[in-house]
């Protein structure tokens, strides 16, 4: 009964055998090449710097940017910062990608459903769709709706009179839209929205649990529909009758003065063909992922609710809608962040998004080209990072759920 | 009374109910079913009228086929096709030189030749094929397309350009972007901390920049990094930024496919005592890549796709073509742009659709080996 314990035994190999010298060997030797090679590049970019005359830091940033921007959500003169010019860049990309999340989720959320519908004209046309828009490079969609469907429109001189008032309307300066003026005590129509959001998560919290104890649902959507309506409709009139001289809420709407549109909400064309081009493009691939999640969940669960009893519409929000989420959002989220990196062609079209302003013209005035690229990199990675983050702990929660 | 009304022959199969087949049962269950279903049908017809009939009209039917610009002067309203047949050659060869054309041409056939032999079932020798095409292959396409040596008269790459130029491209991205991907994705599944932060900063720092930014900086700071006097021309500088951004993606594919690997694989390698390296060569990789040949297709279809980026750096790819094409102020038609634009659409659909319809098939037939 005493057979040797084999572990006991000193290991008699080599070092050269032991996998966890080695193991360190080769990290050693990895990580000697990484920095050998950061070195090298460093060593080559100060010297060739040096050479060419350019300046090194972030000191540019605040000099004056002396170029002008198209579209300037912020205040942005010729006379701002380089820093300045970042900013604008920055939020230029955000609004672009933000309006493209938006449509194209809600397109694509459309075309995903009718790809799956039983009426066979309908599929096939979801499936055309999906198949013409994302076999076609993007650039390709982005210069077809800015050189061909945008800037071949009528002018605005061609089209309106002089002192006619344009609500909506669409040419080739860009697409016109009323634009809101908040007078005094307009706030409370803000306010009621932000009670109305409020609301109808704790409304939703409530009817949550009181389902899950009495089993009573309760119209959740419906109240809460009518509150985000409501809410700051009563605002609305709330500042009303306290401001008695100016109205709380008013439109400016475009005006044909002399040979061009005055006022309104003018967004430029450049903006109008990013935005449908990117939207056109990713709800092609937001539809398909839609289809896969629907499809993903097994049409045992749909029979197995029916069989309880569950309405249609009720087996769609609570027992289809769930599972299939859970396998949509993360390629989704992926796609999102797809739209947002692809924002940056708007260089093509010259929409002054972060790229073309900041990577574009103030890199050519500066020609910090390591500064520029390395900081625009940076918000690229920051928000891809952030999502990657933000998407672990999704995944995370929602693995918890199964079995 | 001996009537026998057993049989021991199975009886004819009674058609189907009239209701329940023929094309009116399928018009009624497909398009008819509810009236939000005869709404949507409606709909739906309404679309392709508005879309279908003058989409035909203008592209065929009265577009303009022959003549030159003249012709399509006289018809603004409809496609003008002369513009593509006058700009063919730009188009796919650039400005490469005419009587070296032919290198081009015979590099393209090759190319297609090699991909048929891979793409048709049961032909022998596939993995020496594959290895041709993927190591082999692009060293005489290269000494082709260049020239300087075998007697072959030197073409600077600055000539390169149209659907050809595409091509370079995409392929070099695919040649590079597989072996580099593959160790990219090794690395992320080692257990070695080091290897595998380095590997995991350098894919995901490719993934989380646009495709632009990296060939911004290919083209304005890659120049900086070099020692003096050496230097890159610009395809050089592009195809590098091109390579190191679809290997990123490429790592993430094949790592999914080296994750979907059963652990009883390696540690059944483990146990006949291969090396690491006889490991992942035999018994891993085989059978991770095979799995994964669908999205190795669809990363090149993005990729392919991607190239059309490089004209914003200056190189004249097809769009690029296309493009210097449509400002030709001989050909200043309100048509041309459209039927520009129509005629790249066209090839890069073929192109990627054709790509898409392989991947799908191949993953059908993947996928059977796993049913049960």
């Amino acid at each position: 009964m005493t057979t040797p314990n084999v572990a006991d035994q000193p290991a008699k190999a080599s070092m050269l055998y032991d996998p966890r010298v080695r193991s360190m060997a080769y990290q050693g030797l990895a990580l000697i090449a990484i920095i050998w090679f950061g070195y090298f590049i460093w060593d080559n970019a100060t010297t060739n710097m040096e050479n060419r005359g350019i300046k090194t830091g972030f000191d540019f940033l605040w000099n004056r940017a002396g170029f002008d921007i198209i579209q300037t959500p912020v205040e942005y003169t010729q006379d701002s910062s380089y820093g300045r010019s970042f900013l604008v860049g920055l939020i230029n990309t955000l609004i672009v990608a933000g309006l493209g999340v938006i449509v194209a989720t809600i397109l694509g959320f459309v075309i995903g459903v009718a790809r799956l519908s039983n009426n066979y004209v309908i599929r096939k046309l979801a499936t055309v769709y999906i198949e013409i828009f994302r076999n076609i490079p993007l650039l390709l969609q982005i210069f077809f709706w800015y050189h061909a469907v945008l800037k071949p429109l009528p002018s605005p001189r061609s089209l309106y009179e002089k002192g006619e008032v344009i609500a909506f309307g669409i040419n080739n300066r860009g697409a016109y839209l009323p634009e809101p003026i908040f007078g005094d005590y307009s706030f409370l129509i803000l306010l009621g929205l932000i009670a109305a959001f409020l609301g109808s998560y704790f409304l939703g919290k409530w009817a949550k649990k009181r389902q899950e104890m009495t089993g009573m649902p309760f119209p959740v959507f419906l109240c809460s529909f009518g509150m985000i309506i409501g809410l700051p409709f009563i605002g609305w009139l709330m500042a009303m009758v306290l401001a008695s001289e100016s109205a709380p809420l008013t439109f400016s709407y475009a005006e044909m003065a002399g040979f061009q549109l005055k006022g309104g909400l003018p967004i430029i064309p450049e903006l109008v063909a990013l935005l449908i081009a990117l939207a056109v493009y990713t709800a092609a691939f937001i539809a398909e992922i839609v289809r896969a999640g629907i499809q993903s969940v097994s049409h045992g669960q749909t029979e197995a609710a029916h069989a309880l009893g569950i309405r249609n519409g009720v087996t769609l929000r609570l027992v289809i809608i769930p599972q299939a989420l859970r396998v949509i959002i993360p390629p989704l989220t992926s796609q999102y962040l797809n739209l947002t990196k692809n924002s940056s062609l708007a260089t093509a079209i010259a929409y002054p998004d972060l790229v073309s302003v900041f990577a574009g013209t103030a890199l050519n005035q500066t020609g910090q080209a390591v500064e520029i690229i390395s900081l625009t990199m940076a918000v690229y990675l920051l928000v891809s990072l952030t999502t990657s983050v933000f998407m672990n702990w999704y995944n995370s929660k929602m693995s918890l759920v199964e079995r | 009374m001996s009537k026998a009304v057993v049989t021991d022959e199975k009886l004819p199969d009674l058609p189907p109910p009239s209701n329940t087949v023929g094309p009116v049962h399928w018009v009624k269950e497909n398009l008819l079913s509810s009236p939000g279903n005869i709404a949507l049908t409606i709909f739906a017809a309404w679309l392709i009228y508005m879309l279908v009939p003058g989409t035909l009209d203008w592209t065929i039917i009265s577009a303009v086929w022959a003549g030159g610009a003249d012709a399509c002067r006289a018809n603004p309203e409809a496609a003008c096709w002369p513009f593509v047949w006058t700009k063919w050659e730009q188009f796919i060869y650039g400005f490469y030189p005419a009587e070296s054309r032919w290198r081009v041409d015979f590099a393209m056939l090759l190319l297609v030749v090699g991909i048929a032999y891979l793409m048709i079932e049961k032909t022998p020798g596939k993995r020496y094929m594959g290895l041709f095409m993927l190591v082999i292959y692009p060293i005489i396409a290269w000494i082709l397309l260049y020239g300087s040596v075998f007697g072959l008269e030197e073409v600077k790459t600055n000539k390169w350009g149209g659907f050809s130029l595409t091509l370079v491209i995409a392929l070099t991205g695919i040649v590079f972007s597989l072996p580099i991907g593959v160790v990219l994705a090794l690395g992320r599944r080692s257990n070695m901390p080091a290897i595998r932060s380095i590997c995991v900063v350098f894919i995901e720092f490719w993934r989380g920049v646009p495709l632009i930014s990296v060939l911004f900086m290919s083209s304005v700071m890659l120049p900086l990094f070099l020692p003096e006097g050496v230097s890159f021309n610009d395809l050089l500088r592009a195809l590098i930024g091109v390579a190191l951004f679809s290997a990123a993606y490429m790592a993430e594919v094949v790592r999914g496919g080296l994750q979907a690997i059963p652990k009883g694989q390696y540690e059944g390698a483990d146990s006949l005592g291969l090396s690491y390296w006889q490991k992942m060569r035999l018994i891993i990789l085989p059978q991770a890549l095979k799995i994964v040949i669908p999205g190795i297709v669809n990363t090149f279809i993005g990729l392919f796709k991607d190239t059309t980026l490089v004209l914003i750096i200056g190189l004249l790819d097809l769009l690029g073509t296309v493009q210097a094409g449509i400002a030709d102020p001989n050909w200043s038609i309100k048509s041309v742009p459209y039927t520009g634009y129509a005629f790249t659409a066209l090839v890069f659909f073929i192109c990627c659709y054709g790509m898409s319809l392989y991947s799908r098939k191949i993953e059908e037939k993947l996928h059977t080996g796993h049913k049960r």
